[in-house]
């Protein structure tokens, strides 16, 4: 018996070791396709109409084009993709475009100002998720057809209802004016929608790169488009894998499988530093890491003690040691890099100027109250630093942690006490995060709004002088940064791991800006 | 006939109990689903229509109804995520995970059962101790560190194997699927080099999960072997000179193969629900990430889709297993 089942186990032992050796890793990255590990789980459409999601708004910017953009390089000036020139009336409410001429979609037909209409007219129609961007300006499902209008093949005008500052409106247009192929998405359209049942899992667009496959929470297969307008990508092919856990992503970085990984912790990034084959690009994104105060609260009523939790966190030690490389210190509502951005950081951890000020609230020994967390690592982290250093001063969080989704129905309902989360502008302009914070939704949401500061986030959009303009919003930073419910506390920086050959690849300020077209593999 | 309708009358039974009680559960967590469609900016009359377009606005009643009747026409609805058929995704990622829980289930039966004789045999050897020792690990290190070590060492150090993902990254575009199987489709594709390569990204995560259910088979075969060893027809057997082998592996296996079969079953049905964690650290699109993401995404229908295939799992594997006792165990035929 002894020699059967010794030859038994041996037997399968030796088969497995067979195997394991006939098939080791051969394979790399293939030379002419990127390979890219990247979370992708929050994509839910491929519509340009629908994207709003930071995955999606990428896989937009690579595959479509759109009339203006923001220039990664400099986000506070714009340049023209698709558009050759843009022009405004004297009363500052018609804006005319004139289209590059002998642009082609990837189906052959010619981009026209009619494809533009189309587009347009279509994204306020569905009114999906980023509809309002547009709508703000006073188009509406009722009179888009109206307002946008075609004057011939190459020239387009836009009519807004009151007189914005140009700057508003296409920085704006930036994120909203993807243009579709009418043809192409006409032909797909079923009970007057607009194509978009199509469009949700095709694409009709124009940009470097040309759709060819998605797989949801899968992968992304996008192919170069030879005949590009401004030059064709350098690399054939980009992959990207959704691989959801980053010591994974890691892994596959170090042995070559991959050659970028997007989604590293500050630890992994930290580790990575000795690998020589590694390198990394940063770029900090338009993403606040804040907690919102909400003012039903009896004690978070009181500015003082709103003040003094301001300076009740360790932005220094957070940053080393939690962040690491995927945050900056950043205090107030507007991100680094937008217009009128003040990048002060006037609070530090000061417990005796914390005390001080509870003191002078009225509430000495402290209070206990609530906070609202998402079960995710960062927020983990950053919530249990709170914790710590908010009862140095008699501040007891009681930390409450749930799901995404869960969080935030109670935030949205303002049921929370305390909200831990982060805000990404919707668009590269300051009137997103200003309207934001100081007025909807996150100002209502922690039931802080006020006819006076609506009035000088308004007067703020629509001021024409842009000097003037960064003036008013560095005045209302200043205001917000004392009185508001926001503990706004870092800034988002996308840092990403590339394999030492892996040239020309963009980072820009928002995923809309991460652009894969001069990608090379030497 | 009768046997056939009484069977079909508890299959439908226990999938509309899971179902209700899935679908019950579902409605009393806080979250709202309509969030997982509209965005920040979204007004009431956008939050308003997309919770009638899902039929949200409906009494709990009706909605389970509504969906019911679609179940019974083959139609689980489409995920409120991507807007897919859900059958659809079901059928891209369910074969992944039978894949692996196949291979897996495999690795556990083929060294389980013999490691289990062996301790049952070696009774407080060394050899028992060690057998025992070995399964016990399986049993307590989370398989999340497991499976990263495992990566770690065969993969980033040795080069024995290929790394995560069902194909080296970049190939999984090509083949064709057909069963899904990524093993059984590279062979139709006829690509020996896919084939291997499919095979190789298949040791790591399966003998991981092997190594689960070995180690919960061996422990049962150990002590069901025990159980017959101390009876008297082993020892008849032995007086009669029957040669151990024998005694050990026809004698004694004979009778503790129905209730081995259990085990098994149950292990493999553990496997096909999906292992969360193996199939994460290993990016291993398969059942189990399945749920957990549309859990996590508020996508009920999709949820409930995969609780139904985990429930035919379950059923189908408990048919089987009954079919099996029949033809193993004289008595129940």
């Amino acid at each position: 018996m002894k020699p059967f089942l010794r030859t038994a186990l041996q037997g399968s032992l030796a088969a497995v070791a067979i195997l394991a050796s006939s098939v080791a890793a051969q394979a790399k990255t293939p030379a002419d396709t990127l390979v890219m590990a990247y979370v992708i789980d929050d994509m839910i459409s491929l519509d340009p109409a629908e994207i709003y999601e930071f995955t999606a708004s990428e896989y937009m910017a690579n595959t479509y084009d759109r009339l203006v953009v923001i220039d990664p390089a400099n986000p506070s000036q714009l340049k023209l993709q698709l558009a050759e020139s843009w022009s405004v009336s004297d009363d500052g409410k018609v804006f005319t475009f004139k289209l590059k001429p002998n642009l082609k979609f990837h189906s052959g037909n010619p981009i026209t100002a009619e494809d533009v209409e189309f587009s347009m007219e279509r994204f306020v129609s569905l009114d999906l998720n980023p509809a309002f961007i547009m709508t703000q300006f006073g188009l509406s499902k009722d009179n888009v057809k109206d307002k946008v209008r075609v004057k011939d093949p190459q020239t387009l005008e836009v009519e807004l209802d009151a007189a914005y500052a140009p700057s508003f409106f296409l920085n704006c247009l930036s994120f909203t004016s993807v243009v579709v192929d009418k043809k192409e998405v006409a032909s797909h359209e079923a009970n007057g929608d607009w194509g978009h049942e199509w469009l949700k899992t095709n694409a009709a667009g124009s940009g470097p790169f040309i759709f060819k496959s998605w797989k949801p929470n899968e992968s992304l297969l996008l192919e170069a488009n030879e005949s590009y307008w401004d030059g064709a990508p350098k690399i054939k092919r980009v992959l990207i894998k959704n691989v959801t856990e980053s010591a994974t992503q890691q892994l596959l970085l170090q042995k070559g499988d991959i050659d970028i990984a997007r989604n590293l912790t500050g630890d992994q990034l930290a580790a990575l530093k000795k690998d020589p084959n590694v390198k990394f690009q940063a770029y900090p994104k338009s993403t606040l890491w804040y907690a919102g105060l909400n003012t039903k609260n009896q004690y978070l009523a009181k500015t003082e003690v709103r003040e003094a939790m301001k300076y009740l966190v360790d932005y220094e030690g957070l940053q080393k040691t939690m962040f690491n490389g995927t945050g900056v210190v950043h205090q107030t509502f507007l991100p680094d890099g937008q217009l009128g951005a003040d990048n002060q950081t006037p609070y530090k951890l000061d417990v005796a100027k914390a005390k001080e000020l509870l003191a002078k609230a009225g509430v000495p020994n402290g209070f206990n109250v609530t906070m609202d967390v998402t079960n995710k690592t960062e927020t983990r982290e950053l919530s249990a630093s709170m914790q710590n250093t908010m009862a140095q001063a008699g501040v007891n969080l009681i930390i409450k942690m749930a799901d995404n989704k869960t969080t935030l129905t109670k935030y949205r309902a303002s049921e929370h006490d305390i909200y831990l989360g982060q805000w990404g502008s919707d668009y590269q302009d300051p009137h997103s995060n200003a309207d934001g914070y100081l007025n909807a939704p996150l100002a209502k949401r922690n039931v802080w709004q006020s006819p006076e500061r609506e009035a000088a986030v308004l007067a703020a959009r629509d001021e024409k002088d842009s000097a003037k303009r960064a003036q008013m919003y560095m005045d209302l930073q200043k205001m917000a940064l004392k009185e508001s419910p926001f503990i706004i506390m870092f800034q988002q920086v996308e840092t990403i791991a590339l394999r030492k050959n892996v040239d020309g690849f963009v980072v820009g300020p928002s995923f809309d800006l991460d652009l894969y077209k001069d990608v090379v593999k030497k | 006939m009768k046997s056939f309708l009484r069977l079909l009358a508890s299959v439908a039974t226990t999938l509309l109990g899971l179902l209700l009680v899935t679908f019950v559960i579902s409605r009393f967590l806080p979250a709202d689903p309509v969030l997982a469609v509209v965005g920040d900016h979204a007004s009431e009359s956008t939050i308003a229509a997309a919770r009638v377009r899902l039929g949200l606005d409906q009494p709990i009643i009706v909605q389970f109804w509504l969906y019911l009747k679609n179940v019974l026409q083959g139609d689980l609805g489409e995920s409120i995520r991507t807007g897919l058929p859900i059958s659809q995704e079901l059928m891209r990622v369910f074969p992944a995970t039978l894949e692996l829980a196949t291979v897996g289930t495999l690795i556990g039966v083929i060294l389980g059962i013999p490691l289990g004789v062996w301790a049952a045999v070696r009774k407080d050897t060394y050899i028992d101790h060690l057998v025992r020792f070995f399964g016990l690990i399986g049993y307590s290190v989370p398989i999340f560190w497991l499976g990263l070590m495992g990566l770690l060492v065969f993969y980033a150090k040795l080069d024995w194997l290929p790394g995560p993902g069902r194909l080296d990254f970049g190939y999984e575009e090509i083949v064709t699927p057909v069963t899904g199987l990524m093993t059984v489709d590279t062979l139709i594709m006829g690509d020996m080099d896919l084939f291997k390569n499919a095979l190789g990204h298949l040791i790591l995560p399966a003998s991981l999960l092997g190594y689960f259910s070995l180690a919960y088979i061996s422990r049962m075969t150990r002590s069901l072997m025990l159980g017959q060893l101390r009876q008297e027809y082993i020892l008849t057997a032995r007086v009669k000179g029957v040669p151990e082998r024998r005694v050990i592996w026809k004698h004694a296996m004979g009778n503790i193969l129905v209730p081995l079969l259990t085990v098994i079953a149950l292990s493999y049905g553990n496997l096909l629900e999906g292992s969360v964690l193996t199939e994460t650290v290993f990016a291993w699109r398969g059942l189990g990430l399945y749920i957990t993401d549309s859990i996590f995404g508020q996508d009920m229908p999709a949820v409930l889709g995969g609780t139904i295939v985990v429930g035919a799992i379950f059923i189908i594997i408990n048919m089987l297993t009954d079919v099996a006792y029949r033809v193993l165990d004289p008595r129940a035929r």
